[in-house]
């Protein structure tokens, strides 16, 4: 047999049959057969081409050099809350953010993130997003914005820029700041002002009031081993929280070493995470902080001479007071005295007072330069604004971000003067309330999408580095300004650099290659200031309080803040029978911009574990005296307007005070925004930002559904979240093993599993969990957990594969709190897998619980039977939510996006585990200790979460679990669960008792 | 010797008196094929006909929505669908007792409602049977739970409970059916010869597979008969022993119990006679059969509900001390909120339905009204749905972590679906008493006086001859 040319054998019949061509009665034979099957081929081919979309899809011809496909990139940038920037690395796959972590080299973070940073990313691809700019609601070109902003120029430079006014939120940005400053020195009767909801106004004022100056203060909460908190959330609220729990998570550790643990005293006005973590804590009315503070300040000698009840005030013989005094007396240079960005400017200069007297200025608290581009009373700022709307000043108004007609104080008038303005341009992420009342409205671009810069809470300058371009063409505000300038077109990218060219030092493209890569900008971080705030006469400056304060801020500005700080004593004694009102930013939605994140309006609260709504918070004893329960609706007047807010009992919280959140009862927010909770700034006049008294109750009779995701908050005397004394470990070392019983190993009816490599298990440590939730929101970014909505949380069926569980025992009036993170604890005998018929969830080699989604029928058995209560079932097709194109890109591509009537849970972030053993292998070696980190893990500010290999005995989860305060929950099941906890150590002062309510 | 000739011993007899061969032939067979359809069959059967579609419907949006329309939740991850489950399975259990169990025992009064006992356990086999496919998150998935061939090379999970659930309730279902339908064969020639029309003719003729009722043919079907009352005897026990395993296997307090299995299996047998009993007494007024279930009848079944009812009172007892006695603190929460948390109303109206009222048949003049066993066979088949579900969701509801505690609530759906059982088990149960002979034709000639004393064994003389003492 010969061979053709390519190699195949080849019939010899064939090369004979060639004189048959014509004609073929007898058929085709094999070479026609071919010769048509040819044609037929290529026909259909060209009838396919016809057929093709008509977009043209281009495979790369050279891959880009750092993109391979499943392998995700990070990228260092930054996202602001209250203008202060916390730095991130974003995580895209393949162009798409999907995953938001801590820079470990940013001060705010140090890898760390909070819920807010988590969640952002959802925002991104929010659908709801506004996507058009519009002009009286008809769509238009960016040229036109264009060409309208070049008609303000002209007619505003005749006019010198009177006609002009800018609005902003807290800027720090060095860039914009720069722009600003620059288009003021060209249009100098222009004004620019700032109005942020949340703002610290109070700090600010505070700062002037003891030192004369505004200045910015860094708490160095880990060099502390006394802190009172005089109403300040400092843990989970504020621009360095993230950093403040991890410094302060340092010293709970230190108990069980034998190193000082730190101790925390917490006086509050609302029950906070803070005030759930605190050794001691006193729930006050906010006009009682102010006394107490006083009271403190004079029993360690501060002004008047001590021991004078008058000078103390109604706190001086107050037994808590008193040990608080004592024992930051002790403790000097080695206390820390913070005060609440919502309490008085007072409190915050006998804060500051305080810290002097101590010593602690420079040791646990030091001072820089402020960090805003301009500090200044934000209240005053917006109220000189709405006086020159009101008087017909203004042509051209641009407000860059924020949402003023929604959150400026209720008595200013905002809306009412803002409609004398000519031209109202909005820059926002939404067309929200504040769109609605101008006539153009621009999309702003996500911060994940277009350059700019911002500083951290110590002056630490980075970078915002966009991910991806605009998903709906928005604008930054950097773009928005340019418009205004000579050079409209600039970009953000040359506007940022241009900022940068002047003042990086050494080569300006390494420097930046360098800052963009890092995240940071080196030697940016602001000098400390030397400051000797002992020898300032704090007395005179308290008693002057009265003064425009903010005069030193803002030249010629009657003081708002002057009207909060006036004497407490004509507040306190406005009587019990006077309710106050406190107005906080929300702990899950802020000051409300995060209304329509689905995530964060799912978080539960730290507390009170309301989804979904903002609820009236009045303590037991108050709600019992005033016959109110759980989602009785209240009218709340307040100032003279009123709002119709659902009442919920929370422990702890003051009496006599009614607690109230802000950022609900949005309008124009979105699906998830709109129509959730009740508008608490709708009743918050200037006078009155934070609290005020007056406020007054009225039962309406109706019902109001709230959904919590845990309704009973007692332990039922069960040992499942320990606790015990740092004196009691001392004395008894092996306390917390004694308070259950584990049965011996080996007790099961059926054989262990085979174990071999790497046994994966975690440890939480209870003393370092602030309950702040970044965890919970890493979480459900990381595993495509969806969201549920309200009528489903309210039935019990949220689908956050980890939970924070709360518990409050004891006196009701002040409870003690602990918080106890609880995902799947991964049993060795895993009652849950026992009992599945299909065998869908199953035990891997590595001792992890697996979850074998295509598999479950979804019987619930296991969820049944798991005494942990952590899997979580779809019950509908709640995936639908990555039905949007646009919430497609947002999920992780390592993790499956679950079907209706599966079962899931907590998988310790298989994915990740995965990737590690992939990547250790390449390197031929083992998984090193650390190089895998859970989602959790590593969003956990206060490094409450250790995850590794439990079979290496030097692994630092080994470690944890090896410590004798390490115990497994529920283990006198039997289960014998992989995830252990470490029991929350207290360090109560021994002159209060053991008893945590003082 | 046998019992029969003890009737003026005891209560009234088991068979009134003044019957032939022929009269009872004529009574029973008369039903099928010659009377009238009754009012009360035609409006009867239109109700729950109409029950049916409202299943249909239920199911219908269920597999469009998924288990979300339901009450269920986290952490009470079975509702409705579980309870019904095991409240049908129970209910069938008195079906299989009365013909397999009292069989064996010769209680030749189990005679005039073996028939329609065991029907009644059919298609409460065949609704409770519903249940466990569609409380799946994915019911077209349930023949997962089958160990059949596949190219995944995987096999169900042995160790899990509800694949011994599978076997047990699909054993159990197949055994009944064959017992059932053995028992109709001389009964359904019966009605063949009696047939005046063609389809009937046909269609009992198909049934009847060739019955002449040669001795050859009797003597097969009596071994055959006995064997599958062999069979079915451990059944009876084993699958409510097995069903309780669902819940005894999982470590949830209120579950975890050893004492479960017998106590659902008298739960069972208690159920199952409440629901004979619901049943017979209307049919008996309604078509007149009170010679045939007779007071002797009811007084017996009135006597084992008095029994088994004191055997679930004691298992409750048992359940409260143990959780006591155990001083385990989950299991003494767990029977502390029983009776004072959110459910405690269900609780205690479970103990006045299964404790309290059945005391009442102590009295002679209760167990022979025949309204008042009604109404206490009412209250018992209410007591037991209630039982299971105090078992399944206030165990559910509060367990070891209080933090995630919840509060089950039945929806619209849940209601429907529970109805629309009900609709089916008695649109059938009208089927069966319409086109078959509700009572065994063939047995009830064996206690005429024209039988004879012997021939009121109902097993064949010479397959037990030696017994006989």
């Amino acid at each position: 047999m010969k061979k053709s040319s390519v190699g195949l054998p080849v019939h010899p019949s064939s090369t004979t049959k060639i004189g048959h061509a014509a004609g073929l009665p007898e058929g085709l034979d094999r070479r026609e057969l071919f010769k048509f099957m040819g044609a037929s081929l290529a026909l259909a081919g060209v009838t396919a081409c016809t057929r093709q979309p008509t977009e043209k899809i281009v495979p790369y011809v050279r891959q880009p050099e750092e993109i391979v496909p499943g392998k995700p990139l990070f990228f260092a940038t930054a996202m602001t809350m209250g203008g202060l920037a916390t730095g991130l690395l974003v995580e895209s796959q393949m162009g798409r953010p999907t995953k938001v972590e801590g820079n470990p080299l940013h001060p705010a973070s140090l890898g760390a993130t909070d819920a807010f940073a988590q969640a952002s990313v959802l925002s991104l691809y929010d659908p709801d997003r506004s996507q058009t700019l519009l002009d009286l609601g008809e769509i238009r070109p960016w040229s036109a914005f264009l060409g309208e902003m070049r008609l303000v120029l002209e007619e505003e430079r005749s006019r010198r820029g009177a006609g002009l006014r800018i609005l902003t939120e807290t800027v720090s940005s060095p860039t914009l700041a720069r722009q600003l400053t620059e288009l003021l020195a060209a249009l100098p009767e222009a004004r620019w002002h700032q109005w942020e909801a949340a703002a610290p106004d109070n700090a600010r004022a505070g700062a002037v009031l003891a030192i004369g100056s505004p200045v910015n203060v860094i708490p160095h909460v880990d060099a502390a081993d006394v802190i009172l908190s005089l109403d300040a959330d400092f843990l989970t609220c504020g621009p360095a929280h993230v950093r403040l729990a991890r410094d302060f998570a340092a010293r709970r550790h230190a108990g069980s070493s034998g190193a000082e643990m730190n101790r925390l005293y917490v006086v509050e006005s609302t029950m906070t995470a803070t005030g759930a973590k605190a050794d001691h804590r006193r729930p006050l009315k906010a006009s009682e902080i102010e006394p107490f503070a006083r009271s403190v300040a004079a029993a360690v000698g501060l002004g008047a001479p001590s021991g004078s009840a008058e000078a103390g005030g109604p706190f001086a013989a107050d037994r808590f007071a008193r040990a608080v005094a004592a024992d930051l007396q002790r403790h000097r240079g080695r206390g820390l005295v913070l005060a609440g960005d919502h309490q008085t400017p007072a409190v915050h200069a006998l804060a500051h007072a305080l810290n002097g007297m101590l010593g602690n200025t420079g040791w646990t608290v030091v001072y820089t330069e402020p960090i805003e581009a301009r500090p200044e009373i934000e209240l005053e700022s917006l109220r000189a604004l709405v006086a020159d709307l009101g008087a017909g000043k203004v042509r051209t108004l641009l407000i860059l971000g924020g949402n003023p007609v929604f959150n400026a104080p209720a008595d200013l008038g905002f809306r009412a003067a803002l409609g004398k303005v000519a031209r109202r341009v909005h820059l926002s992420l939404e067309n929200d309330e504040t769109s609605e009342e101008c006539q153009w409205h621009v999309p702003e671009a996500h911060f994940l999408e277009a350059w700019s810069d911002a500083r951290a809470f110590d002056g630490t300058a980075s970078i915002v580095q966009p991910l991806i371009a605009p998903l709906y063409g928005g604008k930054s505000a950097h773009e928005v300004l340019a418009a205004l300038s000579d050079q409209p077109e600039q970009s953000g990218y040359e506007l940022v650099r241009a900022t940068w060219k002047t003042r990086m030092a050494g080569e300006f493209e390494t420097a930046w290659r360098r800052a963009l890569h890092d995240g940071v900008i080196p030697g940016t971080a602001l000098p400390v200031r030397a400051m000797a705030t002992a020898s300032l006469p704090i007395e005179t400056r308290l008693a002057t309080v009265e003064a425009p304060v903010s005069k030193t801020l803002s030249a010629g500005r009657e003081t708002g803040a002057a009207a909060v700080a006036r004497p407490a004593a004509e507040r306190v004694q406005t009587g019990a029978e006077t309710l106050e009102i406190t107005f906080r930013p929300d702990p899950t939605i802020h000051d409300g911009r995060f209304a329509n994140n689905g995530w964060l309006q799912e978080l539960p609260k730290p507390i009170t574990k309301v989804t979904w709504d903002n609820v009236a918070a009045i303590s037991p004893a108050t709600a019992q005296r005033l016959g109110i329960r759980n989602e009785d609706v209240l009218e709340l007047s307040f100032s003279g307007r009123r709002v119709r807010a659902p009442a919920w009992v929370v422990p702890g919280h003051p009496d006599d005070s009614v607690g109230v959140t802000l950022g609900y009862g949005r309008t124009k927010a979105g699906h998830f925004g709109s129509r959730a909770g009740f508008d608490a700034y709708s009743i918050r006049p200037a006078a009155a930002l934070w609290q005020g008294a007056g406020v007054e109750v009225r039962k309406t009779g109706e019902k109001y559904p709230i959904a919590v995701t845990q309704s009973h908050h007692a332990m039922e005397g069960r040992n499942l979240a320990r606790t015990a004394a740092v004196e009691e470990i001392r004395r008894e070392p092996e306390a917390i093993a004694k308070m259950g019983e584990e049965p011996p190993p080996g007790l099961s009816l059926y054989p262990p599993h085979p174990a071999h490599g790497y046994a994966w298990g975690m440890a939480i440590d209870l003393s370092s969990c602030v309950g702040c939730n970044a965890c919970v929101v890493a979480c459900t970014a990381e595993n495509n957990v969806p969201i549920v909505g309200k009528d489903q949380v309210v039935r019990g069926r949220e689908m956050q594969w980890l939970r924070i569980d709360h518990y409050a025992d004891g006196d009701a009036a002040n409870p003690r709190h602990i918080f106890q993170p609880v995902a799947c604890v991964h049993c060795e005998n895993a009652p849950c897998e026992l009992v599945c018929p299909t065998a869908a969830t199953v035990h891997s080699a590595e001792g992890l619980n697996d979850m074998i989604y295509n598999r479950c029928v979804g019987t619930r058995y296991c969820s049944n039977n798991c005494p942990y209560k952590v899997r979580r079932f779809n019950f509908y097709h709640y995936s639908t939510q990555f039905r949007a194109p646009s919430m497609r890109m947002l999920a992780n591509p390592d993790v499956t996006v679950r079907w209706r009537g599966v079962m899931e849970k907590c998988t310790y972030c298989v994915q990740r585990i995965s990737e590690g053993k992939i990547r250790s292998e390449l390197e031929n070696r083992t998984v090193r200790d650390g190089d895998i980190v859970t989602a959790c893990q590593q969003a956990c500010p206060a490094g409450a979460i250790v995850f590794g290999d439990i079979a290496d005995r030097e692994s630092r989860v080994s470690k944890m679990r090896r410590s004798n305060l390490s115990y497994g929950l529920l283990a006198e099941l039997g289960t014998r669960p992989r995830t252990e906890y470490l029991a929350a150590l207290t360090n109560p002062n021994p002159e209060l008792g053991e008893a945590r309510p003082a | 010797m046998s019992q029969v000739h003890d009737h003026g011993r005891g209560g009234p007899p088991v068979i009134g008196p003044g019957h032939t061969y022929a009269s009872v032939t004529d009574k029973i067979s008369s039903i099928v094929l010659a009377r009238r359809t009754p009012l009360f069959w035609l409006l009867g059967f239109f109700v729950s006909f109409l029950l049916t579609m409202v299943l249909l419907g239920a199911v219908g949006y269920l597999f469009a929505k998924g288990v979300g329309i339901w009450g269920v939740n986290q952490p009470i991850g079975w509702g409705f669908a579980i309870i019904n489950f095991v409240w049908w399975i129970g209910i069938g259990h008195a079906g299989t007792l009365i013909s397999a169990i009292l069989l064996l025992l010769r209680q030749e009064w189990r005679t005039s409602i073996n028939r329609f006992a065991e029907a009644m356990t059919l298609f409460a086999v065949a609704c409770a049977a519903l249940f466990p496919v569609l409380h799946l998150g994915r019911p077209w998935l349930a023949y997962w739970l089958l160990p059949y061939p596949n190219t995944m090379a995987l096999w169900p999970q042995w160790r899990s409970p509800l694949v011994w659930d599978v076997f047990a309730v699909s054993t159990y279902a197949s055994v009944s059916l064959l017992f059932w339908f053995v028992g109709l064969i001389p009964d359904l020639a019966t009605l063949r010869d009696r047939a005046k029309r063609k389809g009937f003719q046909i269609f009992y003729g198909m049934l009847a597979m060739g019955w002449r009722g040669s001795a050859l043919h009797w003597y097969r079907y009596e071994t055959a008969y006995l064997l599958l009352a062999g069979l079915a005897t451990p059944l009876v026990i084993s699958v409510h022993t097995v069903v309780s395993f669902d819940f005894t296997v999982g470590i949830i307090p209120g579950w975890h119990s050893t004492i479960f299995p017998p106590y659902f299996v008298a739960g069972a047998i208690y159920a199952g006679f409440a629901m004979v009993l619901l049943l017979a007494i209307p049919l008996r007024k309604v078509y007149g059969l009170e010679d045939f279930i007779t007071m002797r009848h009811l007084q017996n079944m009135a006597k084992i509900l008095l029994a088994t009812g004191l055997i679930v009172g004691y298992g409750y007892v048992i359940e409260a001390f143990m959780a006591w006695y155990s001083a385990n603190p989950y299991e003494g929460y767990m029977i502390g909120n029983r009776m004072r948390g959110p459910y405690a109303p269900i609780y205690w109206s479970l103990m006045l339905c299964n404790i309290v009222t059945p005391q009442l048949l102590w009295l002679k003049r209760v167990r022979s009204s025949p309204p008042a066993l009604f109404g206490i066979a009412l209250v018992v088949s209410i007591g037991m749905w209630l039982e299971r579900f105090v078992i399944v969701v206030t165990s559910l509801h509060r367990d070891f972590l209080p933090s995630s505690w919840g509060m089950y609530y039945p929806t619209i759906w849940d209601w429907a679906t529970f109805a629309g059982t009900i609709g089916l088990f008695l649109a059938l149960l009208f089927l069966f008493i319409r086109f078959l002979p509700m009572i065994s034709i063939f047995e009830m000639r064996t206690l005429v006086p024209e039988a004879g004393p012997l021939a009121m064994q109902p097993i064949p003389e010479h397959s037990v001859a030696g017994e006989e003492g």
